[in-house]
């Protein structure tokens, strides 16, 4: 979520340096608030065998063109011989050498060597070689006071813990080394160097080598610009390199590396031109035109629209403001003249910026988190001196300065009671004062609490007395905060009933013998057409991971499908699972219905086999009309099913039908169609139901007492053949219709057919009729009568023939 | 008279003792005792008999039938016990078959055992579980939860939109639809409906493209929320222990990391103790591999919610001035594989039975 900024250790040091080790300020550092994703070693990882040498003499290598043969003093009294393949190694010179049994950055451990025959003990080291720049055409040339012997690390810095600080969005203000040194700081104790800023002896004036006009301030909050003439532009010297490769910037040249050392120390980016390629000496800062175009430093060519802000000369475009400077203004090899900008931009519109161009750049990172106008100058001040200092620079007279400072500092009242009852620990107003102060907080005693005046640099992101509370939490209360619970005036909380169901519904099935499984609610536009629902309207993702994730889920029936073929293909046999969750059905709002479901998919044995059952029946359609039931009936609804050859075309048509639950359906119950089946490689039944637990939910009943133990039931079979069009329902109907309230259930328990005896084209249901009254012990006489009502019934409404038993 | 039935009852106490099963037991007591049988005709015609000698036959009879009844059912005992004895020992099955057991019982899925243990913990400490839509709007993701309109994850690098008219989509208008990349809109759907005080626990699907051992395009999350006048920091790190004492074990404590989240003030990560090791060593003197020797596992992300969310339902009596609260959301996937050692995210969606049955 956070950025990363890679903190060079001995780089904080120089504005803060707690008597701790990498580690240890990692976790104070983390139990403050400022996470450490890591710590890295930079360079070499033990500084022993790598010193200062001087090169006593140097001549060609017998055997090879491009080696020398060096005798190089390293301090042990004997010139060493090391063999040297730079061109520009030569006698006399001062050197960094690593010595046998030096450990390089890679790893690697040196060791005595024979080059073409020639014994080296070591090596002369080019500043790739230790990680502190990024040149290998030649050996370092040190300077010449250095004695022999001198460990190279008293002098280069070749060897750093690097801590990768996770700078949180609020706090852009650590997005540069002297932000992190202030958090430092306030969480150690350590004392704070004064902000390397403090002293800007740039000569004031009027700047008139150009001229800015900015003409959409609201974007462009403050705009500064210096001049610098005799620019001589060459490489940095090794410190500023070594600083800029162990925070992970390549060193490039001294002007370019200025920029990005700045910015790494005050977070603050900055923009370098080449002062004589500003056409007609004048920027001019605005709104893009739609379709202008410009190339960047990338060397890409970039299309703006007018949401865009750009920096353009007498020209046209030369850079696109907060993001990334263009080619054709860049400060090259020739620069002599150079216009150092500093300037603040509207975070949100460099965000939506480099959004739109897909272009992110370690300023656009920081300049999106919206930077306070104070910081331009303080960058300003740095860059001015190291000019001068690094490249020879003269300072031309005078800042423009177009918006100036940011919005007089905030004062926020801070109410001690506020601060206790938030946090639940007491707080004494002085400890909060020296944790704000640590933090370069003002603060001002008033009746109830303090007055506290926001610094500059936190003007975003405290705002609220809860955002001071924050800082005193993070720095003063958290390590001994109590565990209390919250007094919870009245509240008393239970599961919802239909979450109640859901539980049930699961337990139901668990039951039964069914695994859980959890499914994508992903699916992409191939499984639709492998369940014949390709026509069914979906919701799509903008922004898919996958094509077969594009979409969200109509059917729990596609991941149940796809889990049962995983296991398949790894020696599963019975398939036994159930799924329960959301379905996403596009309507007319903008966001899809999403009914919870619960289903279910069977094949294969419905029990493990074993020895004395080898092969029990395989699932079928009356295993998941079984399996179904099992749930319904638990939860008390009162349901049926329908043959329903047609509306779900992923199901064997013969063997499909939907549920009814009061005669609305509800979902399906049936076999998967061989065809479909087959499509995740499976032959057999497949049985499946899928239910909308939703619709349930809306007709859970409470279950009643009926009396069954006072009065003895009666039991009656009967067995009618009907032609085998008529469903079992049909012939259940009339036989409740006519039996009335005395009959306490009906039940078909067993089919029969038999061309010979009954008929082609017919079916023998036998019944189950179980008679009961509430108030008395029936009679024979009163069955008898009322079964032979039933049986006339059948004969009269469904031509049955009753066999009389 | 009486001679007779002494001999009756010799002639029956022998057949009784020489009956070698139950059935021949059986037989002898239809032969002397049945209703045919010569014992009890004479009892029945003791009425026949001179008044001077019923009596004393009445009596002999009767105390005849008595014993031989008695030694019919002592003898009836003794056989009987003999006979289920032979035919236990008959029934000797071979005890080492493999067992043949009714049909199995079916696991729920560990993230749904996860989900529901944690919470009936939630409920016994008086939070009601509330359920929110899985697409969401811009607004309930991330205006009303105070996200920066620059916060990098409405990006669609980091947020799954929904396709509306069009293939592209708008990700800063509010009412653009979205996969939520958390539970918390909620918070705010449910502050909406109910004034405060509330107390609720929020288990749901989220969604972020995403994909490696710790990440997955969808997993799970329980979001807290408890508003109310005087509810503190210090009482979100109370429910929290109680949390982690009830799922992680007893002996566990946790601690509060300061970190930033936009939608809470203080925001605070939160760490329970390890519970595979005592200071990151294990018991075998190894640096613990589940903490990484930190003695710490960072289990959620919580905090103080935020003054500006709460003004976003102010009117429903949220006013941050006389209202506050807690808010917190964690992975159910993370808590499981912390709980059960589940090495992989990705495992939870492959379903592999294998797996399934091991919970």
């Amino acid at each position: 979520m956070g950025s990363v900024l890679r903190l060079p250790l001995s780089w904080l040091h120089e504005y803060c340096a707690p008597a701790l080790d990498a580690f240890a300020l990692a976790d104070r550092l983390a139990m403050t608030g400022t996470e450490v994703e890591r710590v890295e070693a930079h360079g070499v990882s033990a500084v022993q065998n790598f010193v200062v040498g001087k090169v006593v003499h140097a001549v060609q290598h017998p055997d090879a063109d491009r080696l020398r043969v060096c005798q190089v003093d390293t301090g042990d009294g004997q010139p060493s011989q090391i063999v040297c393949g730079a061109p520009n190694v030569a006698a006399g010179q001062t050197v960094a050498v690593a010595k046998p049994g030096a450990v390089m950055p890679d790893g690697t451990k040196l060791k005595v060597a024979k080059l073409r025959g020639q014994p080296s003990h070591g090596m002369i080291l080019a500043e790739d070689e230790v990680s502190i720049g990024t040149d290998h055409n030649g050996i370092m040339v040190l300077p010449d006071e250095l004695a022999a012997g001198t460990p190279l690390a008293d002098v280069l810095p070749i060897a750093t813990d690097v801590l990768l600080v996770e700078v949180t969005p609020n706090r852009p203000d650590c997005l540069g080394v002297y932000g992190v040194a202030r958090e430092v700081h306030a969480a150690t104790g350590a004392p704070l160097s004064p902000p390397p800023w403090s002293d800007d002896p740039h000569p004031r004036g009027d700047l008139t080598a150009v001229a800015i006009d900015v003409q959409c301030p609201e974007l462009c909050p403050r705009f500064t610009a210096r001049a610098f003439e005799d620019v001589t532009i060459g490489p940095s010297p090794a410190w500023l390199k070594a600083r800029l490769m162990a925070a992970g910037q390549r060193p490039i040249s001294n002007v370019v590396d200025i920029t990005n050392y700045v910015m790494l120390l005050t977070g603050q980016p900055l923009h370098a031109f080449d002062l004589d390629r500003i056409a007609g000496a004048q920027l001019t800062v605005r709104a893009a035109r739609d379709g202008e175009t410009m190339e960047t430093l990338d060397g890409q060519t970039r299309t703006l629209d007018h949401e865009m802000v750009l920096i353009a000369d007498a020209q046209g475009p030369t850079s696109i403001a907060g993001v990334m400077g263009g080619a054709r203004s860049e400060v090259q090899g020739s620069t002599t003249r150079v216009l150092m900008e500093v300037a603040n931009w509207d975070g949100a519109n460099v965000h939506r910026t480099s959004l739109k161009l897909g272009l992110r750049s370690e300023a656009s990172t920081r300049n999106e988190k919206g930077l306070q106008p104070e910081s331009a100058l303080e960058a300003q001040a740095i860059a001015g001196r190291l000019m001068v200092e690094l490249c020879g620079a003269r300072p031309l007279a005078g800042t423009i300065d177009i918006g100036g400072d940011g919005p007089p500092l905030m004062t926020i009242a801070l109410r001690d009671a506020r601060v206790t009852g938030l946090l639940g620990i007491e707080i004494p107003r002085a400890r909060s004062e020296e944790i704000l102060a640590a933090l370069e907080f003002e603060t001002a005693d008033t009746p109830d609490g303090l007055a506290v005046t926001v610094p500059a640099f936190r003007r975003a992101d405290v705002t609220r007395e809860a955002d001071l509370i924050e800082e005193i939490a993070r720095l003063g209360a958290l390590e001994a905060l109590p565990a209390t619970l919250p007094s919870r005036h009245g509240a008393s909380a239970r599961l919802t009933d239909r979450q109640r169901l859901r539980r049930r519904a699961a337990d139901a099935l668990t039951a039964q013998g069914l695994h859980e499984i959890v499914g994508w609610s992903f699916e992409g536009p191939e499984l639709a057409t492998r369940l014949r629902i390709a026509d069914r309207p979906v919701v799509e993702l903008v922004n898919p991971m996958s094509a077969d994730q594009s979409r969200l889920r109509v059917t729990l029936l596609g991941s149940l499908l796809d889990v049962g073929r995983r296991n398949r293909s790894r020696g599963a046999g019975a398939m036994r699972l159930f799924e329960q969750g959301a379905v996403y059905l596009p309507g007319a709002e903008r966001r899809p219905a999403e009914p919870h479901h619960v289903a279910a998919l069977l094949s294969g044995p419905v029990r493990a086999a074993t020895w004395r059952d080898p092969g029990p029946p395989a699932a079928d359609f009356f295993t998941a009309k079984g399996v179904l039931a099992g749930l319904l009936d638990t939860v008390h609804v009162s349901w049926s099913v329908e043959a329903d050859a047609g509306s779900e075309p992923f199901l064997h048509p013969g063997r499909a039908a939907r549920i009814l639950l009061d005669g609305a359906p509800a979902g399906w119950v049936g076999e998967i169609h061989p065809q479909v089946a087959a499509a995740w490689d499976w032959s057999g039944a497949v049985a499946a139901f899928e239910l909308d637990l939703d619709a349930v939910a809306d007709r859970v009943g409470v279950a009643r007492y009926a009396d069954v133990t006072t009065f003895p039931e009666v039991r009656e079979d009967l067995a009618v053949i009907v032609t085998d069009t008529v469903s079992a329902a049909e012939v259940l109907a009339v036989v409740r219709q006519t039996g009335g309230g005395l009959l306490a259930g009906a039940e078909v328990f067993d089919v029969y057919r038999d061309e010979q005896r009954i008929g082609a084209g017919n079916v023998s249901l036998a019944l189950r009729l179980r008679f009961r009254a509430g108030d008395r012990t029936l009679t024979d006489e009163e069955v008898a009568t009322r079964r032979r009502k039933i049986a006339a019934a059948l004969t009269a409404q469904l031509q049955g023939r009753v066999r009389d038993s | 008279m009486t001679d007779r039935i002494t001999e009756i009852e010799r002639e029956a106490t022998a057949a009784i003792a020489a009956a070698a099963t139950t059935t021949a037991l059986e037989d002898v007591r239809v032969k002397y005792l049945g209703r045919k049988a010569e014992l009890p005709n004479l009892l029945r015609s003791v009425a026949e008999l001179a008044p001077e000698q019923r009596a004393a036959t009445g009596q002999a009879a009767n105390r005849a039938r008595h014993a031989l009844e008695a030694a019919i059912e002592q003898r009836g005992g003794e056989l009987a016990g003999a006979e289920l004895e032979q035919r236990l020992v008959a029934d000797r099955i071979d005890v080492t078959l493999p067992a043949d057991p009714l049909p199995a019982i079916g696991r729920l899925h560990l993230m749904t055992q996860t989900r529901r243990e944690i919470e009936d913990v939630f409920i016994g400490l008086g939070f009601t579980v509330a359920e929110g839509p899985e697409v969401e709007t811009v607004y309930y993701n991330f205006d009303a939860l105070n996200h920066a309109p620059t916060h990098p994850a409405r990006l669609l690098t980091d947020t799954f939109y929904i396709k509306g008219d069009s293939d592209g989509v708008d990700i800063f208008d509010p009412e653009a639809a979205l996969l939520r990349v958390h539970t918390s809109p909620m918070q705010i759907r449910a502050m909406e409906s109910q004034p405060p005080p509330i107390y609720i626990i929020v288990p749901g699907r989220v969604y972020r493209p995403d994909s490696d051992a710790t990440h997955t395009p969808q997993f799970h999350q329980i979001e807290g929320l408890a508003v109310d006048t005087d509810v503190t920091l210090a009482d979100l790190k109370g429910t929290l222990l109680t949390f982690a004492r009830a799922i992680f074990g007893p002996e566990r404590d946790v601690r509060l990391r300061p970190h930033f989240f936009p939608f809470t003030e203080p925001s605070v990560e939160v760490d329970v103790s390890c519970f595979a090791c005592v200071k990151g060593i294990t018991a075998g003197g190894q640096r613990c591999s589940l903490c990484r020797g930190t003695a710490w596992l960072e289990i959620l992300g919580s905090g103080m919610v935020d003054p500006n969310v709460l003004a976003t339902v102010a009117d429903n009596g949220y006013d941050p001035e006389t209202v506050q609260g807690f808010a917190f959301g964690m992975g159910i996937e993370r808590i499981a594989m912390l709980k059960h050692s589940v090495p992989d995210l990705r495992l939870f969606y492959d379903n592999d039975i294998r797996l399934l049955e091991q919970f």
